[in-house]
């Protein structure tokens, strides 16, 4: 949304998260950044991508974050600034490279990981917690505040990253990519002439200088175990860390992240300035133990707060029980003590609640007659349940494949994945997915359930995968499955983007995360090579979809592939293509309550473009959503759906 | 530069995934920098995009940035982009003093969860806020030929409501930095179009 590029040190400027971490990898002069789509991060790489070809900057959505990973560290082999961007489920699928990256070192030039955890789980199917990746792996961790400190931790983390040796990460959270703030513009690099080169660094008498190939792993990891010292002493006096508060505080918060701008509103709303101090970690791992222990030694009571896992407290605890003459009497508080929660998203009103019970102050409510009149208000307010969208092509595919399995009649079913689709394993999908784990878990695990056959497994199995997510971790499976003669048929839901993250291209449509033309890594093409059976059907047409889902699920052995091809209706939308027809409900026609379909349209089709008009108990067409996609007209068993003349 | 009334100043814009909210929150957020304050901006929500409630908690201060979230019953205006929306942020934060701006148009949940009477909702809206202006948004974004006008007509309603520390001159200033050319035009018209319905929406006192 905003100019990232802009060249105007010290100006003030409104950034979303995610923005000031591409505007920090900017001023910091990455030349290369690569990403798999994962919210809360998307906007990161469309942001750099926006300024790539005047800043030079090698910008590209890989196939999975692994993938990117590697890229952005050869970058950094050869000399290149570069920037590796994942939420956390990513994290575990580059893993295998860093842990391993860890031991060889980096290039010349830094390599900053930016990751991304979800407390609350808003835009993920877990609530894991980075940070402790990077301590089993030893890897330093900055953790930021606000997007102003993310613009800046970013930039540091290139110099940190070029001091050890090491790839940095950064960790933030949903509540620090999606928020914006003000954030002061730094210096953008002059953009000189940088030349790749990978040098060859190799002495068979030193292993331990043998770099990028990995040696002797005791040598690497006393090497490795070297540099994290190195990093612990720069966070001794990093500027990322700071305190606030009495020089003697009854009470010590020890927070990280968006958690201190939580912690610093609580003492304010409690106004116990002169009684809590607040030492806010930047810096997260290693931890600066000298500076942990100056302010634990100031102190008798501790509360951390921090999201997600007990991290920092786990560690302070780990330190503290090493000095326990000194130390003994520190009483801890947190998740621990059940003052927080290990799950969820913290907040100041969290935060609030265990500083008052910890520091016996009464908490009343502020306005409990005002409360009671908003509580007894509340019972009118429905739930929001989610959906797919008005004329969402999934809902067409998920209607094909419930009439499908219940004409086959042998209790089949579907093993889902990750995407928009990942809501078929309730209402907006009908039920159908059965399972739903990892991306690409849908058809790994079909491939499992279909080698039953010897224990009389006899239900036939549907995996599915988006279009996106086939290329990230679905091919190796289906190969798999291939090679091993599982019994499944495959659907992929090609809806032309990576539409759940905001429509990012991916190899199957022929264009860059920069918007240029792009070779198309043709799936179709693909599948058929590997030796599968393919089909592509418009999910829109539903008879022939759920015939031809019918016919593969009857197969008794082969790989099958069903390609259900249709564009994503916000990708529509956001491309100006009009809808197809414009919907009318014939009043006559319907028969509302008095029709044996019980609400079939709205209560079990469920298109928010639906409406049930509770005064004349029939179904109405909502125009502020509805598209024109015309699908309700097929499923109306009264034909009083009507499909009228295409919109102009 | 317009004084705050009362620091943090919180404002809550509460709508569905699809209605414009987190547009309109950034706009406010930029129109805030741009005339000197320190704003923070963000977006609660389920699976927005796909019709789950969206909540922007938009806090305005001087100096140091506020933490993400409005504390509970310490909002000082709502904006409501929907009736059931409005009432579910009042119950969260509201308080005897919070004005209330709602778009009356209903969107329907999907999944057989039905509606509960509008009338109902509206009266508690009422009883729930100091003051309530009734703006018809989504009526008047349809007339022009596109719900996706909604949100920068209520834009132009709480610009005209004088209620937030910053002024109309800030928000077109925003609009024509976000909008080139013939955009610009037909979305300052429904900004407008947003002043003109607030002055003709009495306001409600409870």
């Amino acid at each position: 949304m905003a100019d990232i590029a802009i060249d105007n040190p010290g100006g003030v400027v409104l950034l979303m998260g995610n923005e000031a971490i591409a505007r920090g990898a900017i001023e910091a002069g990455i030349g290369v950044a690569a990403a798999y789509p994962g919210s809360p991060t998307s906007e990161i790489i469309p942001t750099i991508a926006a300024v790539a070809g005047k800043r030079k900057i090698h910008v590209e959505w890989s196939s999975n974050e692994k993938v990117a990973t590697e890229v952005a560290a050869a970058a950094s082999l050869a000399g290149i600034r570069s920037f590796a961007v994942m939420k956390q489920n990513g994290l575990n699928v580059a893993s295998d490279f860093i842990v391993n990256l860890n031991m060889t070192g980096i290039g010349s030039a830094g390599m900053v990981i930016f990751v991304a955890d979800d407390p609350g789980g808003m835009t993920s199917s877990n609530e894991q917690d980075s940070r402790e990746v990077a301590k089993w792996f030893d890897n330093p961790l900055l953790e930021a505040q606000n997007a102003q400190e993310a613009k800046e931790m970013v930039t540091w983390g290139f110099e940190l990253s070029e001091k050890v040796n090491l790839p940095v990460f950064l960790r933030g959270v949903t509540r620090l990519c999606y928020t914006r703030g003000n954030v002061a513009l730094g210096k953008l690099p002059s953009g000189g002439e940088k030349k790749a080169f990978f040098p060859e660094i190799w002495d068979m008498y030193n292993p331990a200088k043998s770099r990028f190939t990995a040696g002797p792993s005791q040598v690497a990891h006393k090497n490795l175990h070297e540099k994290l010292k190195k990093a612990r002493a720069l966070f001794e006096d990093s500027p990322f860390n700071s305190y606030a508060g009495p020089e003697n505080p009854e009470l010590l918060i020890i927070s990280s992240g968006v958690c201190t701008s939580y912690s610093l509103e609580a003492i304010e709303e409690l106004d116990v300035a002169d009684r809590v101090g607040a030492l806010k970690l930047g810096t997260v791992w290693p931890m600066p133990e000298k500076l942990i222990e100056k302010r634990l030694l100031s102190t008798q009571k501790v509360l951390f707060v921090e999201e997600t896992d007990p991290f920092i407290e786990r560690s302070v605890m780990e330190f503290a029980a090493g000095r326990l003459p000194e130390m003994g009497g520190l009483a801890f508080y947190g998740k621990r003590s059940g003052h927080l929660a290990p799950f969820n998203e913290q907040s100041a009103d969290l935060v609030i609640a265990a500083l008052a019970d910890i520091l016996n102050i009464p908490l009343a409510p502020r306005d409990p007659g005002y409360r009671k009149k908003a509580e007894e208000a509340m019972a009118l307010v429905p739930a929001r349940p989610i959906n797919m969208c008005a004329g969402c092509p999934h809902r067409a595919t998920f209607w094909a494949v419930k009439n499908a399995i219940a004409r086959d009649g042998r209790n089949g079913f579907v093993c889902g994945d990750i995407g928009c689709y990942s809501m078929a394993f309730a209402a907006p999908g009908f039920y159908q997915a059965r399972t739903m784990h990892a991306m690409g878990s849908g058809i790994g695990m079909a491939n499992g359930f279909g080698s039953l056959g010897d224990y009389g497994f006899d239900q036939p199995v549907l995996a599915v995968s988006g279009d996106s997510t086939f290329y990230h971790a679905a091919l190796p499976a289906l190969v798999n499955g291939i090679y091993n003669q599982s019994n499944f048929t495959l659907l992929i839901l090609d809806n032309s983007a990576t539409a759940m993250t905001g429509f990012q291209p991916h190899p199957g449509t022929g264009m860059l995360a920069t918007g240029a033309p792009a070779p198309i890594v043709d799936m179709e093409g693909l599948c058929r090579s590997l030796g599968a059976e393919v089909r592509v059907c418009d999910p829109f047409d539903l008879e022939e979809t759920t015939d031809a889902i019918l016919a593969m699920m009857q197969k008794k052995s082969g790989a099958r592939v069903i390609i259900m091809r249709h564009i994503c209706q916000l990708l529509k939308a956001k491309r100006k293509i009009p809808g197809e027809c414009k919907m009318r409900v014939d009043d006559e026609k319907c028969l509302g309550d008095s029709c044996g379909c019980d609400q079939l349209c709205t209560r079990i089709f469920g298109c928010p473009g639906l409406m049930w008009d509770g005064a004349a108990k029939k179904a109405v067409i909502d125009e502020a959503i509805c598209v024109g996609c015309g699908l309700c007209a097929d499923i109306c068993p009264a034909g009083a759906i009507i499909r009228e003349e295409a919109r102009p | 530069m317009a004084d705050l009334s009362k620091e943090p100043f919180n404002l809550i814009v509460a709508g569905v995934g699809g209605q414009g909210n987190v547009l309109l929150s950034a706009f406010i957020g930029m129109a805030l920098v741009r005339e000197g304050f320190t704003a923070s901006v963000s977006d609660t929500f389920g699976v927005s995009q796909r019709g789950g409630s969206v909540t922007s908690h938009i806090r305005i201060s001087r100096g140091v940035a506020c933490s993400s979230l409005v504390l509970e019953g310490q909002a000082d205006v709502i904006l409501g982009m929907e009736p059931v929306e409005t009432l579910r942020a009042l119950g969260e934060f509201g308080n005897r003093a919070v004005i209330t701006i709602v778009n009356p148009r209903p969107m329907q949940p999907t999944g057989g969860v039905s509606y509960p009477d509008l009338d109902e909702v509206r009266q508690a809206i009422i009883k729930l806020s100091a003051r309530t202006m009734f703006v018809n948004a989504t009526e008047e974004a349809l007339e022009m030929g596109d719900p996706i006008y909604t949100n920068v007509i209520l834009l132009g309603a709480l610009a005209g409501a004088d209620v937030l520390p910053v002024g109309r001159e800030a928000m077109v200033e925003v609009l024509k930095a976000r909008f080139p050319g013939a955009l610009y035009d037909v979305n300052l018209s429904a900004f407008k179009k947003g002043e003109e319905l607030i002055r003709d929406a009495a306001g409600i006192f409870s």
